[in-house]
């Protein structure tokens, strides 16, 4: 290496300067580790972009783990009820940081057309998301985009340290596993849905009308 | 098994010889009876001990503001819940269907576990998302809600995007996960 006149930096082939943050964020973005959470028809087309086809491994995220404690990349795919959901957040509170979560289709983004009593509408409404993949269920083509958007948000996001993903509570938690709170002890006061039954007086059981 | 199921008649008249005369109607050949919730026990006992070996299914219908019934429904006009018991004969291959109707405040049936082990499960259900409750079961718990949900949402009178309790989660936030 040398400096020429001109006070450029001059370089031998086959060589690359970058910062070591890139290159711990360009590691990262390219050994993605999906844990499937699949429930529902989402979860095929998951498959199927995982199979020869359309080849996850393209992109360096083919290695589907069924433990959260090997995966950074959880994919919820598929509608999440009610029963599920404190299932979804104990998992991902197992996966290990750096992690990202994709909601795939709309009945995780949203709940899709199943606007009822059980199910959760819009995982986002309780766990992080990072990306949100649309269609009823996304092709596997929309996912591989949401992928390959992800990793561009992973590229600008992190250090080489990693310190950002690195809290000392978050790391006691995840050591000692906390469970979550019952997750049904009815709170008016963080319900909004619930405070305006009780104010309209339509809470009370069942009877003739 | 035939499409259509034989003929129930010598069944009816063993029921009429002892309960009396039953509302009962044919609908594609299959043959319903209408059974007050007082002696249902007992009928379903006789039904059992006449070769009735088999309980297909128990389900449950709210008739809340419902339109005005059939002819031959007319039985359930002025109640609220319908019992459907299905029942089969695996030597025979008759079948026939039990209908009970129970109503509010405390809609209450005797249970038929001890006469079929099958209805441990379907009579949970019915309870988990009807309310009704099933006098004499072993095990009445909730089947396929949480067991901490205090509704029965397949009520007509629950509304069906239930009463929040399913947006009554703690929320994980990036930071704290």
């Amino acid at each position: 290496m040398a400096v020429s006149d001109a006070g450029k930096l001059q370089l031998p082939e086959n060589v690359v300067v970058s910062r070591l943050d890139s290159l711990a964020n360009w590691c990262r973005k390219n050994s993605l580790w999906p844990m499937p959470f699949a429930t529902a028809c989402c979860g095929i087309e998951l498959m199927a972009t995982g199979a020869s086809k359309h080849d996850l491994s393209r992109f360096g995220a083919e290695v589907f783990r069924f433990s959260p404690r090997q995966c950074d990349l959880m994919i919820v795919a598929g509608r999440v009820v009610m029963k599920m959901l404190p299932v979804l957040q104990r998992i991902w509170l197992q996966m290990h940081e750096p992690k990202w979560c994709i909601s795939m289709g709309a009945c995780a983004s949203t709940g899709g057309v199943f606007d009822t009593y059980a199910v959760v509408q819009g995982i986002d409404r309780f766990i992080p998301v990072d990306m949100y993949v649309p269609g009823c269920p996304p092709r596997p083509e929309q996912l591989i985009q949401a992928i390959i958007d992800l990793q561009d948000k992973i590229q600008r996001e992190g250090t080489i340290t990693g310190r950002e993903f690195e809290t000392a509570g978050r790391q006691a938690r995840k050591r000692a596993l906390v469970e979550i709170a019952d997750p049904l002890s009815i709170d008016a006061s963080r319900n909004p849905v619930l405070q305006r039954e009780l104010a309209a007086g339509s809470g009370s059981p069942a009877g003739r009308s | 098994m035939p499409s259509t199921p034989p003929p129930v008649d010598d069944v009816l008249a063993a029921l009429a010889e002892q309960f009396g005369d039953l509302p009962s109607s044919v609908f594609r050949g299959q043959t319903r009876v209408v059974v007050p919730e007082s002696s249902s026990h007992e009928v379903l006992s006789l039904l059992k001990e006449r070769g009735f070996d088999l309980l297909v299914d128990i389900s449950c219908v709210d008739y809340l503001d419902y339109r005005e019934p059939p002819m031959e429904m007319a039985a359930c006009a002025g109640h609220r819940y319908g019992l459907v018991y299905l029942l089969a004969s695996t030597v025979t291959n008759q079948r026939l269907t039990i209908r009970v109707f129970v109503d509010d405040p405390e809609p209450t049936v005797q249970s038929v576990v001890s006469l079929w082990k099958a209805a441990n499960w379907l009579e949970r259900e019915v309870w988990d998302l009807f309310g009704i409750c099933f006098a004499g079961h072993p095990d009445l718990r909730r089947l396929v809600m949480p067991e901490e949900f205090t509704a029965h949402p397949l009520r007509k009178d629950y509304p069906l995007q239930g009463r929040g309790e399913r947006h009554n989660f703690p929320v994980i936030t990036r930071h704290e996960s």
